[in-house]
């Protein structure tokens, strides 16, 4: 099974590189964007087929490593 | 006095490390990190500066999964007193050793210059040797020196009097080079036996090299 982890800053820590890139935009005459959040996205192929168990592995898998719960949250998304 | 360096692939700041505290009279060992036990005999460990596996994921994050930081870990809960240098601040926040974490710096730029800090609070054994308010002038150099910890958090680390050091100009007024919460540079857990900060005191030991504030920090661990 294929998982995708998106990693961003959590809402409320400054995203300093979301805002140069939004700052970017702009000069760049993107004039209608709002915001922009910039992450990290993490692909893994596991061999885990049940989604409940891939799902809770991952989570896992992010507390230890792949996030810092501190000033980051992450989103799974499990890919058929 | 024994003082053993931790040394993690991408490490380099160990023998800047190693030199500095030889100066100041101390026995050093560098410890690579596959090593699953801290000499005995350690009165002081120190996590050197660097980039530890490359900064991958974030800076610190594997380095806490080596071998040697179970025992490092077990050092630290048993009193030992422990020293994190830029990386190895950012490792010991990483391990879980030290609280509150290390962004990127707010302009996104790498900081390397002379930064002056202000001493916060004197009553550990780092900073002993110094009074409330000194100001030291320290070499930074880091890209993730931006220290965030939450609003709860942050009010801990004051009323256990944890905030080591904060940046400042040559006056002592708050300067923020990278965005940290309040100016933070420094902090120590709460039973003061483990130290980090992203300055470099060990480049500061002679005034030929622009400073020698540094001696004074380190020389707070040989009287303990």
């Amino acid at each position: 099974m294929k998982v995708i982890v998106n990693v961003f800053l959590k809402a409320g820590v400054l995203d300093s590189q979301g805002k140069a890139v939004h700052h970017a935009l702009n000069s760049l005459h993107f004039n209608g964007v709002s915001d922009v959040r910039v992450g990290k996205q993490i692909v893994l192929n596991l061999d885990e087929e049940d989604e409940g168990k891939a799902r809770e592995e991952v989570a896992r898998m992010c507390e230890d490593l792949l996030a810092n719960t501190v000033i980051e949250d992450y989103e799974i998304e499990l890919i058929k | 006095m024994k003082v053993t360096i931790l040394q993690f692939p991408g490490t380099n700041c160990e023998y800047d490390a190693q030199h500095a505290f030889k100066d100041l009279g101390a026995e050093t060992e560098i410890l690579w990190h596959k090593s699953e036990s801290v000499p005995s005999n350690t009165d002081l460990l120190v996590v050197a500066g660097g980039f530890s596996y490359g900064d991958y994921l974030r800076s610190g994050a594997i380095a806490k999964f080596s071998p040697v930081m179970k025992a490092v870990k077990e050092y630290a809960k048993n009193g030992g007193k422990v020293l994190g240098i830029c990386n190895g601040f950012q490792v010991l926040t990483e391990a879980g050793l030290l609280p509150g974490a290390l962004k990127r710096n707010e302009n996104l730029h790498f900081l390397s210059k002379h930064h002056h800090l202000k001493v916060i609070n004197n009553d550990n054994i780092f900073l002993k040797e110094l009074n409330k308010d000194d100001v030291v002038n320290i070499p930074i150099a880091h890209h993730d020196g931006n220290f965030y910890i939450d609003a709860n958090g942050l009010k801990e680390l004051y009323a256990n009097n944890q905030v080591l050091l904060t940046y400042t100009d040559k006056n002592g007024e708050t300067q923020n080079p990278n965005g940290s919460v309040d100016s933070i540079a420094g902090v120590c857990n709460k039973e003061k036996n483990v130290f980090g900060l992203m300055p470099h005191p060990e480049r500061a030991m002679e005034q030929l090299l622009g400073s020698d504030d540094g001696v004074k920090m380190l020389r707070g661990f040989f009287s303990a």
